[in-house]
């Protein structure tokens, strides 16, 4: 069916699972339109090869209004395309011209292997949260809420530490694969507020170490995961973290 | 009118008020040596599944976590946006338990049970405790204290928020606490698995057969208990507010096991989403009922008046949601601004080049903030323009991430004209039947959260899904499921070489097969796409019993097409998303033939029920307490046949009355 007057070269890293290689592949999309999202774009490729008996290329999605976290496709050179500040599924046609040819790969990283063409494994990013990604208070043992009084400015400072949607991209940009603003974040936002003071420093230690653990590499503060971030999480917070890591390395007392 | 002998819903003795507390404190309870080794599946892991998954953990019990995403955050529940209602009277406007119950009970449109919904209330404030416990950065006040804004059907401010994101902060706490637990080792996770099947021995359910969605393999899972914290079926419309992902499978697995499923036409639409704009759309973006606070519904008086937005003076507006409901205004429920806005468009008043949108202006509440804030910082005489730019600037912070995404995805810029809204599905009210204790017609199995119908009626009000979700799996599961589980310690662990598993996975492979073999010419998008149409035009906003007849018939001709034409693609041994959307269309198509039945049987109009024959002179939803004051709990009895059971609902509280918004 036809749905606008673009007419567009994809070039699709096809892989069939994560013991076997890959390679890219070349597809055409036609019929496209500008308002549709990058993913429906895909939709529509995805019909088209079906409907000739091929398989169709393999990716993940789940909310596409860019608060999920699940898309995660490597655009151009950049993890979730051409604009700042948006997920791929947020990523509309009119970005790019008729006749373009579009480059597609998933996140590269030895602790994100592909399952499948575009779709990766992120369960790194869950074993690192069980490290120490929270506030140890079991359901049934809070106070009433406005007995704890937050400066608004932490709040505020909490939350946007607080809106990283665990996508990956942040790994997907950084030459050296570290997770360290995804990580930072969870860890700035627990720390800046009174909750989650009481166990900041085991905490740090914990999901640092796990992060490690998982074959993410070190930071350089090259700052490619800022920029790339489709939710702006600021680098402030992997300041935030070394604060605390090193806090926490030289004054924790376990004898 | 008496309740179905099939249908006990458990509701304590006593009055009101006392019935939970008197609940909780006399309920069969569990010791911790009994609990460690009681196993307990939960499905699904949006609030309601991490709320309960984490909260059981803690309890002692053993828990396996469910879903079909490559993580437990990713679940629908992060997508809400506006807030989380409580009963806290934080704002000292008059709020209270009673007021919130009330609220919820008429917002239903008369139509929920008493008991559930003030339990619901009664716990509200719990949830707001817990989630800041945890961390969640709710928005707050300079002085520190919690911050609240207003939602529709309410008339007091008991909303907490976390900017346009409060689903996404709600559920990062309560995965958290789920991590928290898998770290411990007491949650084991499973994630990139798909419900195929419950398995019940004896009658009762101990298991399910899940399909791991990267390798394609079978699992067998054996459970004391089973929970199914699974969501709602919008996606039945194709095009909806839900995550691609969202299905009705695991519902409706256990609807076809012996669960009735409750109220199935009870459908959400939500009255400010972005218009669709071409036939490529493959979901449609919520723009949050917060923004109704602020902003301002209007079409022009003028019949396809050509103007910009900007260019219909004032006088040439009709805002007519304040014109027709004075007392609410632009806060009147959601069912009603959704049915006053397909009013306006159908009689020809509609905006855009489709005509079928209305505008959301924010104008007036941009200088109004603009001027407090001028106020505030003490500057006398300012423009217009600065002004302007202060109050921008508050619309900014309690609603930026909302207007990005509008500019996102329509290419307009909503601080310089008035977006454009029309309604879209959103949200079930209709579910699995449960009692007072959450669990379904098939002992052992409980619906939590979305999945259930229980909370609210025939129209859920704003804030009340994060609420009840909540509810439902930090503070009534935890409790309602040792009734339960206090009788099954002597029940050990059943190997799941037992012969119900073995069937039951045999079942579920046999089906794979048959979808495979078919080997047809269409896609199973092409058989969605033309369910979703019937769906809406026929079992959408408003139901006459002429179109549904003909949906029903229509929708029996779609699933025989769909058995003999679709095609699905690949293999069953790999990562395969035509092979998970073949299963969950198929079974959405036997819901969709369900809802019309229900909606058809419902010789009323309630809620997001509209019946076309029943309205008052005014267009407003006609109820009929005298035959339909009951919940519709249908039993499967095989293909296309349906057996209605009804739980009468008893008003003992709350006088029954015509809902005046006005």
């Amino acid at each position: 069916m036809e749905h606008g007057n673009m007419n567009l070269t994809l070039k699709v890293w096809k892989q069939k699972n994560k013991d076997s290689k890959g390679r890219f592949e070349t597809y055409d999309a036609k019929g496209i339109s500008p308002d549709m999202s990058f993913l429906e774009m895909f939709d529509v490729v995805n019909e088209q090869l079906i409907s000739s008996g091929k398989e169709p290329i393999a990716f993940d999605h789940d909310c596409r209004e860019g608060i999920c976290g699940m898309c995660s496709m490597y655009i151009n050179g950049r993890p979730h395309g051409p604009k700042g500040g948006v997920t791929t599924c947020q990523l509309h046609m009119r970005s790019f011209k008729n006749g373009d040819t579009i480059v597609v790969e998933p996140w590269r990283s030895a602790a994100f292997p592909v399952i499948k063409d575009l779709a990766v494994d992120r369960s790194s990013f869950d074993r690192i949260m069980s490290a120490g990604g929270f506030v140890s208070v079991n359901t049934g043992n809070a106070k009433d809420a406005n007995n704890i009084l937050i400066p608004k400015d932490d709040a505020d400072t909490a939350f946007d530490a607080a809106a990283c949607i665990g996508c990956g991209a942040c790994v997907a940009a950084c030459k050296n694969s570290s997770a360290m603003l995804f990580v930072s974040a969870k860890v700035s936002q627990l720390s800046l507020l009174p909750q989650g003071k009481v166990e900041k420093q085991d905490r740090v230690l914990n999901m640092v170490k796990q992060m490690d653990e998982e074959g993410f590499g070190n930071c350089t503060n090259t700052g490619a995961c800022e920029a790339e971030c489709p939710k702006s999480i600021s680098l402030e917070n992997i300041a935030r973290m070394n604060r605390e890591y090193l806090g926490a390395s030289f004054t924790q007392n376990k004898a | 009118m008496a309740s179905s002998s099939k249908l006990n819903a458990k509701i304590p003795e006593g009055i009101l008020e006392n019935k939970w507390t008197k609940y909780r404190s006399t309920v069969h309870l569990v010791n911790p040596a009994n609990k460690r080794s009681l196993e307990v599946i939960v499905v699904g892991s949006g609030l309601a599944g991490s709320s309960a998954a984490a909260s059981l953990a803690e309890m002692g019990y053993k828990v396996k976590v469910f879903c079909f995403q490559d993580s437990p955050r990713r679940a629908h529940s992060i997508a809400a946006q506006g807030g989380v209602n409580a009963a806290k009277n934080y704002q000292n406007d008059g709020d209270s338990v009673y007021r919130l119950f009330y609220d919820t009970i008429k917002g239903g449109d008369y139509r929920a049970r008493e008991a559930n919904v003030h339990r619901l209330a009664e716990v509200s404030g719990n949830i707001i405790d817990q989630c800041v416990a945890q961390g969640v950065p709710f928005a707050r006040e300079y002085g520190g204290t919690l911050s609240n804004r207003s939602f529709g059907g309410t008339q007091v401010q008991r909303t907490f928020y976390a900017a346009g994101q409060t689903g996404q902060q709600l559920l990062l706490g309560a995965y958290s606490a789920l991590q928290r637990q898998v770290g411990m080792g007491a949650v084991k996770l499973l994630a990139r698995r798909e419900m195929m099947d419950v398995v019940t021995i004896d009658g009762k359910a101990r298991g399910i057969i899940a399909r791991d969605l990267v390798t394609g393999k079978l699992e067998r899972h054996f459970g004391h208990a089973v929970l199914l914290c699974t969501g709602g079926y919008g996606n039945v419309f194709y095009l909806s507010t839900n995550a691609m992902g969202c299905n009705v499978t695991a519902a409706w697995k256990a609807h076809k096991k012996g669960a009735f499923f409750g109220n199935p036409c009870y459908t959400q639409i939500h009255p400010t989403c972005i218009p669709v704009s071409g036939d490529h759309q493959s979901k449609l973006t919520l723009m949050s009922e917060s923004l109704r606070n602020d902003g301002r519904i209007w079409v022009p008086k003028q019949k396809d008046d050509k103007r910009k937005a900007k260019d219909i003076p004032e006088e040439e507006r009709d805002y007519y949601l304040e014109r027709r409901y004075p007392a609410f205004g632009n806060l009147v429920p959601r069912d009603v601004a959704s049915r006053a806005a397909k009013e306006r468009c159908d009689a020809g008043y509609g905006v855009g080049t489709s005509k079928m949108a209305v505008y959301l202006d924010f104008e007036a509440n941009m200088m109004r903030y603009g001027q407090i804030e001028a106020n505030k910082k003490n500057l006398h005489n300012p423009s217009k323009e600065e002004i302007r730019a202060l109050g921008k600037d508050v619309v900014k912070e309690k609603y930026g991430n909302l207007f990005d995404m509008y500019k996102q995805i329509t290419d307009e810029d909503p601080y310089e004209m008035p977006m454009r809204i029309y309604p879209a599905v959103h949200y079930t009210m209709g579910g699995l039947w449960v009692d007072y204790n959450l669990m379904t017609t098939v002992p052992g199995l409980y619906a939590l959260g979305e999945a259930n119908f229980s909370d609210h009626g025939a129209n859920r009000l704003g804030a009340s899904a994060l609420m009840q979700g909540l509810a439902d799996g930090y503070f009534v599961i935890p409790y309602t499921i040792g009734d339960y589980l206090s009788e099954e310690i002597r029940t050990k662990s059943i190997p799941t070489d037992n012969e119900a598993f073995v069937k039951a996975e045999a079942e579920v492979q046999a089906r794979i097969d048959k979808l495979f073999a078919i080997k047809g010419t269409k896609s199973v998008d092409n058989f969605h796409k033309r369910l979703g149409k019937i769906m809406w035009e026929k079992c959408g906003m408003s139901r006459d019993k002429e179109g549904l007849t003909w949906a029903i018939a229509e929708i029996q001709k779609l699933k025989a097409e769909f058995w003999s034409d679709v095609r699905v693609p690949g293999t069953n041994n790999e990562l395969n998303a035509e092979l998970e959307k073949a299963g969950r269309v198929a079974d959405f198509i036997e819901l969709g033939e369900l809802m019309c039945v229900d909606a058809l049987n419902r010789n009323e109009s309630c809620g997001g029920h509209f019946r076309e024959e029943y309205q008052t002179p005014e267009g407003e939803a006609l109820r009929d307490d005298d035959n339909f004051a009951f919940v519709s709990a249908w039993e499967y009895k095989g293909e296309s046949n349906f057996e209605l059971h009804k739980e009468e609902l008893k008003f003992e509280n709350i006088k029954l009355a015509q809902r005046n918004y006005a």
